[in-house]
């Protein structure tokens, strides 16, 4: 179907002018200025994705609301956008978080006020880009621009050890991008001069360069996700962040990984990707399995989510790799899920930072003595971390063991263990942290939720719920893209 | 025996140029101590004046003219605007740095336009003897420039080192060109590529030749292992004259190369393709490695320069139109950063005090926000981030490099990249991760203010529009002989 009016290109560039203008009111005078223009441009930027979404026609698989002008002729560049039912979903999440994360952030920070909600709004601009773009270079140029704003929001705002954890961040980041850059080139001489990414899907490859492509382009997405063995920055990241950052980090930017998988490696590089599924099945499953066991012993809240964040995307990579329509379906409702519930987590755990300083689990205990709502809300959220159905976090994970229990058995028994590491690593926190007496003056001193953050966890306890209870209009946007892709990843491109 | 004269027209902004030096040399002498100025102005309007020139005798027609040994090409006008315009903004960058260091003589003025006339020369010569005589024009005023102060015991040391290396590598040169002389006959460029196409001339001394040749142009680029005088000439040279040195001179170096590897021998791109090849790797290790492990700031640009120019050498192993024109698109690219950084170090210094060790830059998102975003704009450019325009550089050579088939060459220069960006990273995080040492605030002048804004806002403005400058890089290559 058409669509006149730009929305694609007003889904991001629009926060991205919201940020330039809250960069734009300087020093901390004008904070309360510039919070208020970041709220205004976050909502406004929702608001952009409802017309988006109600206009989206779930029945086709073929990209929706396209726009195609010339970039630069000199390498047949375009300034290509377009939705699928792959994207759409993670779009409507990114716009969600955004105002979330504004809110979050307002009387929290308090140094350099106008960088750090400009940086959220523009970071979030850009990632929309990143989901909507249909040119590798469109896409790459967004993909690492990603980078910039994220670097800047850990190491401005970030934890003690900030530094660090920021050039982590961004050198592993840049690692695995340069390398898919590399493969963009090559399609680009393989296409004779395209950088379409439905070109791509269209061209045929001999196995041996697809192996190579399809490592390249795992280079750069199983860093984003993360996936197992290369997951050692995000544990950093999270801890040093602020808690924006680490909400937007774990929300959004680990689903660009994902999406990635989706859009490049299955399709582009079928053959490969059949070849080599059993290898991705294992890097997920280890994911799964050790990564779980790790979060187990974390004494550090943050590290404690950061950890059984990278176990959860262990699940998505493992139902992308099942090349089955419930896995992959599965996936992308865990991706949303995992969205909603790593979010809201790191949360309650910043609503704990912000009252005590710590991050330590030994230093609570009893806090629902006096904080009853907060205590609430946590339990429904740690529920939905450990899989409760009920809750988004079963739907997705329950749809992934389907499909592998028709794999292989222990693809799925071993997968299915996660709903007891994970119940017994989040519930284990929940009872230190919520339960017992109280545990130092400090919990003593503590004040119940405010407003604010009541509204915050208020819109992400019924997402969760929502989702857990009614997944169909999620898997209904998807269904026929994902259906089509998977007709598509069969059809050898030898 | 007739005596014809030749076409003076298509040299007119050459002789414009050195008629110019001359008034400013006896405007200066005449104008006083207190009246400076004069020279500064005389100058700016001498580049503008060959701008003029250069822009009306612009065509595509190829021009030459001295029987052959001089020739005005597309290419040619090009690059002698890109000089003119770095060499002015040079001068505007410079001005209260030199003035405040007692600099400001006439000598500097002069000795910067005999560097830029040099530079013409190089760009226009299609004779051997042409593009020495150009090349050395250059030289020895550089070398100059760099003992401009002269009680400066590090500045004397750095211009020593200059002239003795810069010396050596004229000699590798001549020698060269005499070895290709002695195997076709001929030091016209034009002719070149016929002679040798006719295999009247010996292969293997021709080869000889070309690697002095190459490791002579290697010395003059800083490609690494030709780059040991870059580090310590960029850091003891007075920080006005480091921009000069690593900013303008690299057209010509561009030009210098076109016209001798590609216009001249280019029949041998098989031979110097291969030792490009090892001079681009270990250029960009060199570079990148130990650029780590500097804290004084001009040496580690010194560095990023070495690596940098690994990375253009790419864009002639590319070996066509395509590849060449990547390779001008970084140029310009890197000449655009490389006048911004060392005019925020200028910046930060003041009279009395050299901002030298990266430590300077410490908090200066604190001290002035605006400067900061601006640098911040320039490193992530040099890292070769998008979307700025260091990223569509390094695209345009690697995608030049990737056709020409050397996709392990693609892999290790990105690698190297990766390693490159950490020590541009450590600058932003010294910038705004940590407190500033010195409150003091930023005063430059409101021409510097402008032009320093212009040229941060340049490299992301060109960055999201990057079409013009490759479509003219493209055409500039395409136009040439």
């Amino acid at each position: 179907m058409s669509f006149e009016f730009p929305l694609l290109s007003l889904i991001i560039w629009l926060p991205i002018m919201f940020g330039i203008a809250v960069f734009a009111t300087g020093n901390d005078n004008n904070a309360q200025l510039a919070r208020w223009i970041a709220l205004v441009g976050s909502i406004l930027g929702f608001l952009v994705a409802i017309p988006l979404c109600s206009n989206f026609d779930a029945t086709t698989g073929a990209m929706q609301f396209v726009e195609n002008h010339v970039w630069f002729e000199r390498f047949n560049v375009n300034y290509h956008l377009g939705v699928d039912g792959i994207s759409m979903p993670l779009i409507l999440l990114n716009c969600l978080i955004t105002p979330l994360v504004v809110v979050a952030g307002w009387e929290v920070i308090k140094e350099r006020v106008s960088q750090y909600m400009g940086a959220f709004l523009v970071m979030s601009g850009i990632v929309n880009g990143v989901f909507t773009s249909l040119d590798a270079i469109l896409f790459y140029v967004f993909w690492e621009a990603s980078l910039i704003p994220m670097f800047l929001i850990i190491g401005i705002w970030g934890g003690a050890n900030r530094v660090y954890a920021a050039i982590k961040f961004f050198l592993y980041t840049l690692l695995g991008s340069l390398l898919m850059l590399i493969a963009f080139i090559y399609l680009y001489q393989a296409s004779e001069g395209s950088f379409s990414i439905e070109d791509y899907h269209k061209l045929a490859i001999p196995l041996t360069p697809q192996i190579f492509i399809f490592i390249a382009f795992l280079l750069a997405f199983a860093v984003k996700v993360p996936m197992w063995p290369v997951h050692t920055w995000l544990p950093d990241a999270h801890v040093e962040a602020p808690t924006g950052g680490s909400v937007v980090l774990a929300a959004i930017l680990l689903k660009l990984g994902g999406y990635g998988f989706l859009r490049f490696s299955l399709p582009i590089v079928p053959d490969a990707s059949l070849y080599l599924a059993d290898m991705m099945i294992v890097l997920s499953l280890i994911a799964v399995v050790y990564i779980s066991l790790i979060a187990l012993m974390q004494a550090d809240m943050k590290k404690l989510i950061a950890y059984s964040s990278v176990a959860h995307m262990g699940f998505v990579t493992l139902g992308f790799f099942l090349l089955n329509a419930y896995g992959i379906e599965g996936a992308m409702v865990q991706m949303i899920s995992h969205g909603f519930i790593s979010g809201a987590m790191f949360l309650c755990v910043g609503i704990l930072y912000d009252r005590l300083h710590s991050r330590q689990i030994a230093d609570y205990g009893g806090v629902v003595n006096k904080m009853p709502i907060f205590a609430a809300f946590f339990m429904l959220f740690a529920m939905a971390n450990a899989g409760l159905p009920g809750t988004s976090g079963f739907v997705g994970e329950f749809m992934v063991i389907m499909s592998a229990i028709k794999a292989n058995f222990w693809y799925a028994f071993l997968a299915a263990t996660t709903l007891i590491f994970g119940a017994a690593y989040t519930l284990w926190m929940y009872k230190r942290v919520i339960f017992g007496a109280i545990a130092s003056p400090g919990v003593e001193s503590l004040q119940d939720i405010s407003k604010r953050e009541f509204a915050l966890l208020t819109i992400l306890a019924i997402s969760v719920l929502w989702i857990g209870v009614h997944p169909y209009p999620l898997t209904e946007i998807m269904h026929t893209t994902v259906d089509q892709l998977l007709t598509h990843v069969s059809n050898s491109k030898l | 025996m007739n005596f014809i004269p030749p076409d003076f027209a298509p040299a007119s902004s050459e002789i414009f140029m050195l008629i110019m030096v001359c008034v400013v040399m006896l405007a200066d002498l005449t104008a006083g101590d207190n009246r400076r100025y004069v020279a500064y102005l005389l100058t700016q309007v001498t580049l503008l004046g060959c701008a003029v020139l250069t822009f009306v005798s612009f065509s595509t027609e190829v021009k030459q003219t001295f029987y052959g040994m001089y020739v005005d090409d597309a290419m040619a006008d090009i690059l002698k605007l890109m000089v003119y315009g770095t060499v002015s903004a040079v001068l505007v960058y410079s001005h209260s740095y030199i003035s405040d260091r007692g600099l400001l003589k006439g000598e500097f003025f002069s000795l910067a336009l005999f560097a830029t006339l040099g530079m013409m020369v190089m760009i226009s010569a299609s004779h051997f003897l042409t593009l020495y005589i150009g090349l050395e024009l250059l030289s020895l005023s550089l070398y100059a420039l760099v003992a401009l102060r002269r009680d400066s015991i590090v500045a004397t040391e750095a211009a020593m080192k200059f002239f003795v290396l810069g010396a050596l590598a004229s000699g590798f040169l001549l020698y060269g060109m005499s070895m290709v002389y002695g195997a076709t006959g001929t030091l016209h460029v034009s002719q070149l590529t016929q002679i040798i196409q006719s295999e009247a001339s010996s292969k293997e001394v021709l080869v000889v030749g070309l690697v002095f040749i190459v490791a002579g142009i290697s010395f003059k680029l800083s490609a690494a292992p030709f780059h040991m005088w870059a580090p310590d000439v960029y850091q003891g040279a007075p920080t006005a004259i480091t921009l000069f040195i690593g900013s303008a001179p690299k057209f010509a170096a561009f030009g210098f190369v076109m016209r001798l590897l590609i216009e001249g021998l280019g029949e041998m791109v098989s031979d110097w393709q291969g030792m490009l090849v090892i001079l681009a790797v270990l250029s960009m290790a060199v570079g990148n490695i130990a650029a780590i492990a500097q804290a004084n700031i001009k040496r580690m640009l010194a560095y990023s320069t070495i690596s940098h120019m690994g990375f253009l050498l790419l864009g002639f192993i590319g070996a066509d139109s395509n590849g060449y024109s990547s390779a001008l698109f970084y140029v310009i690219a890197y000449v655009l950063m490389t006048l911004g950084i060392f005019a925020m170090i200028m910046l930060l210094c003041r009279s009395g005090f050299e901002a030298e060790n990266i430590n300077d830059f410490k908090g200066l998102s604190k001290r002035n926000s605006w400067y900061a975003f601006v640098t911040l704009l320039l490193m992530l450019s040099l890292a070769g981030i998008p979307p700025m325009i260091g990223f569509y550089a390094k695209f345009s050579v690697l995608q030049a490099v990737v056709n020409a088939g050397y996709i392990w060459l693609a892999v290790a220069a990105v690698l190297f990249s990766l390693i490159g960006a950490f020590y541009y990273l450590r600058i932003i995080k010294l910038m705004y991760f940590d407190e500033p040492e010195s409150i003091e605030a930023l005063t430059p002048n409101s021409d510097v203010k402008i032009l320093l804004s212009a040229n941060g806002f340049a490299l992301l403005a060109l960055g999201i529009f990057p079409q013009a400058l490759m479509s003219l890089s493209l055409y500039a290559i395409q136009n040439s002989m």
